[in-house]
């Protein structure tokens, strides 16, 4: 069995009166994409924000890499934070610095290294996320939209973290851009051992590229397993995302 | 967890060979000794990497094997590498898998370039504040001929906005301002036993210029940065073009609205500006020279003659359309990144407030040769 990275426990969360999430569960294994699965406002967004310490649950636990997020001590919870990568829905580049400098930014923040050698690292990860060399120094508003995520990406790798969280990777690209992220991300991590959790509407990403994945909906974690797993289960919310309408896959 | 093995470097020269043997984990946090001995290396022709006992890597691991390999191979010197385990391999073919290019940053433009482009770009400007202007005026002799798209329910929000919400700002700084002339005019003009002429001095440099200006400072800080960040917040979101398709021209819903409504209301702020700021140098005259509120509003009638009260009033409307026009433009001139909203803001503040000023100086010049 692969180590536990993140182990969600009869997680509760409540905007006010609203509840979100009612004792939800979910185990993410080593090496594994895992997608969080739902329609519009079952929160998987907030769970993803629960995971990377920008939201707190009301009451349940999460562990991620070994350590309960309602427990950190902020020096721990600054270690976590440089042990992920986080790529958001919209990119949130940094808009007063090129590309070059918002990765350059963690780099110059948490290492000492020569500004040679910075700068190489800088390249890898452009080239590693299939930018042309000259987006370096261009701004984000320079970008167009898939440009921006990969930027992102870029970002989000350079410290070479074990984890990374995207939150809706493949939203606002075209199809054939989707497949190649898609195919990106699942290069990535085979060949730098990554742990991806995901936020996603995107069937195909389920098809193609994600392990096993956690379906949310009326609250709860209704399903969690690998597609076919899910499959099996009788449930009217399983049905309406996979087997009925247009876009369904039958298996 | 695995424990952490510090990289480290052994460097044995043989004749006309180095042998640098790579030990350890080679990852980021780990890096930075390793990163000077190589950096301090003076080596023999030929070089050996011998990386086979490297037990974890990383991108910036391998980025510094790269990196320094590059730099021997530029000086001239013959390099190999030895013992690649097989997992390094396939992270070292994905980081290379194309030859590594390097873009070097776009040179920066010489002075005079830079001086030509802003020169350019500022008389273009001008054109295009020309246009909005144009294009504004049309619209507005449009609605004119089809008075029932004025907006009167826009005119009506606006006029509270900066009208009667701005009243306590207004109230402060004008008697503010009452107090500070008083009290300089009055310490000279009791040099001269002349105290009574602070009535002359408060009423006519209150009323004439220093009401009307602190007013449109006040509104162009408050209100105009405000109408530049709504219709820079709404062109963001895209909320401007979905009015466009609707058939909601944004003059007649966003421009002509806050022209009206701040043309309307700047008189009137002016005319109570006045009323506080008199009023704060009456306080000053009171307490300073004895002289009582009666004496004061008596002497006030004889020498505030009404035309200077009427030359500030007509001021505000002056002021309110440079300040309506030129924040509403910067708004329009919003892109689509978070730091255009507030670089607009300034600008828009900026460029209202030196508008007023100077238009007030045109006032002055044009009203003392008609002898007014």
């Amino acid at each position: 069995m692969k180590q536990i990275i993140i182990d969600v426990r009869d997680v509760v969360t409540a905007f006010g009166e609203h509840l979100i999430h009612d004792h939800i569960n979910c185990t993410v294994r080593e090496n594994e994409i895992y997608a969080l699965l739902g329609g519009s406002g079952s929160g998987k967004s907030t769970l993803m924000r629960e995971m990377i310490l920008l939201e707190r649950p009301q009451s349940g636990t999460i562990h991620v890499l070994g350590h309960d997020l309602s427990k950190l001590t902020p020096l721990e919870a600054a270690g976590l934070r440089r042990s992920w990568g986080v790529l958001f829905q919209s990119g949130a580049l940094y808009s007063s610095l090129t590309v070059g400098e918002n990765i350059a930014l963690l780099y110059n923040e948490y290492t000492d290294l020569s500004p040679k050698l910075i700068d190489e690292l800088i390249q890898l990860k452009i080239n590693l996320v299939g930018l042309p060399p000259h987006a370096k120094h261009l701004y984000p508003s320079q970008l167009s939209g898939g440009m921006v995520k990969r930027a992102a990406l870029a970002r989000a790798l350079a410290l070479d973290p074990k984890l990374l969280f995207l939150d809706e990777p493949t939203s606002g690209l075209d199809p054939l851009s989707s497949r190649q992220f898609d195919a990106l991300i699942q290069q990535l991590r085979d060949l730098l051992g990554l742990t991806v959790i995901m936020v996603t509407h995107d069937l195909d990403t389920i098809h193609h590229i994600v392990d096993r994945f956690t379906l949310l909906g009326e609250k709860k974690a209704i399903a969690e397993g690998n597609l076919r797993e899910v499959l099996a289960i009788d449930h009217p919310i399983v049905d309406y995302f996979f087997k009925k309408g247009p876009h369904g896959i039958t298996c | 967890m695995q424990s952490v093995i510090p990289a480290s470097l052994t460097i044995t020269h043989e004749s006309a060979k180095t042998l640098l043997k790579c030990k350890g984990d080679w990852t980021i946090e780990n890096l930075l000794e390793v990163a000077d001995q190589l950096e301090n290396l003076t080596p023999q022709p030929n070089i050996f990497w011998d990386v086979a006992e490297i037990s974890e890597i990383d991108s910036a691991g391998i980025a510094l094997w790269q990196l320094s390999n590059r730099t021997l191979e530029q000086k001239g010197h013959k390099c190999e590498t030895i013992g690649i385990r097989n997992e390094h391999s396939r992270l070292y073919r994905l980081l290379y898998s194309e030859s590594f290019q390097n873009s070097p940053p776009p040179d920066s433009p010489s002075w005079l370039y830079r001086l030509g482009r802003e020169t350019h770009f500022s008389v273009l400007g001008i054109g295009s504040f020309l246009s909005f202007l144009g294009e504004a005026f049309i619209l507005l002799f449009f609605t004119l001929r089809h008075p029932q798209l004025i907006r009167y329910r826009s005119i009506g929000t606006h006029i509270l906005e900066t009208g009667a919400n701005a009243l306590p700002i207004i109230a402060i700084s004008a008697f503010l301002i009452g107090v500070v002339v008083a009290y300089q005019s009055v310490v000279q003009l009791q040099k001269f036993g002349a105290d009574i002429f602070i009535v002359d001095m408060i009423g006519i440099s209150l009323t004439r210029e220093l009401a009307p200006l602190i007013t449109a400072i006040v509104v162009a800080g408050r209100s105009g940065s405000a109408f530049t960040a709504q219709i820079g917040a709404m062109k963001m979101t895209q909320e401007i073009d979905a009015m466009k398709t609707m058939g909601f021209d944004p003059f007649t819903f966003l421009v002509w609205p806050r022209v009206f409504a701040l043309m309307i209301v700047m008189p009137l702020l002016i005319f109570f500006a006045d009323m506080v700021g008199i009023f704060g140098g009456m306080v000053i005259a009171h307490a300073q020279s004895n002289l009582s509120f009666t004496e004061f509003i008596h002497r006030l009638q004889g020498a505030l003659a009404l035309k200077h009260y009427l030359i500030g009033i007509l001021k505000g409307p002056f002021f309110a359309f440079l300040i309506a026009f030129v924040s509403t433009y910067r708004g329009f001139q919003v892109s689509m990144n978070t730091e255009s909203i507030g670089h607009y803001t300034t600008k828009s503040v900026v460029n209202s407030i030196f508008l007023v000023i100077a238009c007030d100086a045109l006032f002055s010049i044009l009203l003392t040769e008609l002898k007014l």
